[in-house]
């Protein structure tokens, strides 16, 4: 979910993020109402002419999205052999593939900024409970940000401990980590004060205005 | 009033950064222990460098000027500006690159990164694109707009994040030990960039080359400012004391 964005300047690149969001979301309840192989089978064409066609992705972007679950795919599809028929497993093994495909066509094609906007209109309700649905957003977009850097900074002690001669013992990696982590924290907090994330009358106005338009 | 030099290549009347930095009576400590002590100063010059050895208080002071820290006593003032009182104007008109780019890129990809900063001062999103497109073509990142910017280089980091923060064209930019973290290569280019910058800049930093052409450098010790003048002279001097 880090980088799986594929640049690109086709119609489904610049459907704006919350409709493409709606048009899965829809996608979703509607597979899942109907049962017929011809319908799922349809679906699932169509959402690989959307992205391969339309959207020019390459197969391999939407592979990496599906390939976690072929296993999944495949015992389903076995579970329903012996517990059904062919035809249910079929459809629920075509159903999932083409939610599978859909929703890798849109993190394929959406910004994770465009993302992470719908999600604070989604979350713009909570405001009347004093939630900052911005805050919500920036949160998850550093999140992403920060998640490989951890990664790194780990991996990094890891290392060290391992030329050390250190044992593997997770809690002796956990000390320097934390202290590490805390130390960038002071300093992320104090960029964020710099860069202006306080400035928050005049941001508040233009997002809001722009996305309820 | 003194005016600094202008950046080379002309503009010398193009940004008229008004009264400039005004610390008066400064002190500051960190509960018991002071950091800074008596420190008064007016910074109008175009480039400042301020050097000194680890735990001098040079960190601190570079904070003070863009209300990151706020002094225990004294004040600080930007172009007239308080930075106990008008703390979001003064950092509207100084922006701070820290030494850790890790630190200061909040979002996850080169452009996206960019767009933070003229983003929550307000500016419309034409305005935005406009000034991401502008710093990815000038500091050749063009070509990672929308890569993670996890996989940049050292150099590259810190390029986006000085970018981060012209793209809110500050009238002022404090770095604090910009160059610590880069090779040598790296160190020139950013050294380059500080250079061609028509802000007015502050710069913290042990790399003593980086003040070559400095208008005024200053030396602090224990907290105070032990010398103030021309990095000819100023330079030499802290080289001779350092041993
Ligand atoms: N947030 C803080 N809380 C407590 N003490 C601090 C804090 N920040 C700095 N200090 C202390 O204040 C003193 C001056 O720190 P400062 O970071 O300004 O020094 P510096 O000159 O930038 O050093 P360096 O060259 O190592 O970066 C140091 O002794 C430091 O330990
Ligand atoms: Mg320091």
């Amino acid at each position: 979910m880090l980088s799986l964005y594929v640049p690109g300047d086709s119609v489904v690149h610049r459907v704006r993020a919350g409709l493409k969001l709606a048009v899965l979301a829809a996608l979703g309840v509607g597979l899942f109402l109907g049962d017929s192989p011809v319908l799922m089978t349809g679906a699932l064409l169509l959402t690989l002419v959307v992205g391969v066609a339309v959207a020019h992705l390459p197969w391999l972007a939407l592979a990496v999205q599906v390939r976690p679950v072929w296993l999944w795919l495949a015992l389903l599809f076995g579970f329903h052999l012996l517990a059904t028929d062919l035809r249910t497993g079929t459809v629920a093994v075509l159903r999932l593939l083409a939610l599978l495909v859909a929703a890798a066509v849109v993190t394929a094609t959406t910004r994770v900024t465009a993302m992470v906007a719908v999600i604070e209109w989604l979350a713009s309700p909570l405001r009347m409970v004093g939630v900052r649905p911005d805050r919500i957003g920036l949160v998850l977009a550093m999140t992403l940000r920060f998640i490989p850097l951890v990664a790194d900074k780990a991996a990094r002690i890891r290392e060290a401990q391992a030329a050390r001669g250190g044992s593997r013992v997770r809690l002796g990696m956990a000390v320097p980590l934390l202290i590490e982590v805390l130390r960038m924290a002071t300093t992320v907090g104090e960029a964020l004060d710099a860069r202006g994330a306080d400035d928050v009358p005049v941001r508040r106005g233009g997002r809001r205005a722009r996305l309820a338009a | 009033m003194r005016w600094g030099r202008r950046a080379a290549g002309g503009a010398d009347d193009a940004v008229a950064t008004g009264a400039g930095i005004e610390l008066r009576g400064v002190r500051h400590a960190f509960g018991e222990r002071v950091v800074l002590d008596g420190v008064t100063l007016t910074l109008t010059e175009h480039r400042v460098g301020v050097i000194g050895g680890n735990g001098s208080g040079k960190s601190t002071l570079a904070r003070l000027l863009n209300g990151l820290v706020v002094p225990t006593s004294g004040t600080v003032r930007v172009d007239g500006l308080d930075t106990r009182t008008q703390v979001r104007a003064v950092r509207r008109r100084v922006g701070f690159v820290f030494q850790d780019p890790d630190a200061q890129i909040v979002h996850p990809t080169v452009a996206e990164d960019l767009a933070f900063g003229p983003h929550n001062q307000g500016l419309d999103d034409a305005e935005v694109a406009h000034r991401v497109e502008e710093m990815l073509d000038r500091y050749g990142l063009a070509g990672h707009r929308d890569h993670p910017a996890h996989l940049l280089s050292g150099g590259q980091k810190q390029l986006l994040a000085i970018a981060g923060v012209l793209a809110m064209r500050p009238q002022r930019i404090v770095f604090d030990e910009p160059t610590t973290l880069l090779d040598l290569a790296n160190t020139r280019r950013v050294a380059r960039v500080i250079d061609e910058l028509e802000q007015d800049v502050v710069v913290v930093t042990h790399h003593l080359d980086l003040l070559d052409g400095f208008d005024r450098v200053l030396v602090v010790e224990d907290g105070q400012v032990v010398a103030d003048g021309a990095p000819a002279e100023t330079v030499p001097w802290y080289v001779a004391r350092m041993g």
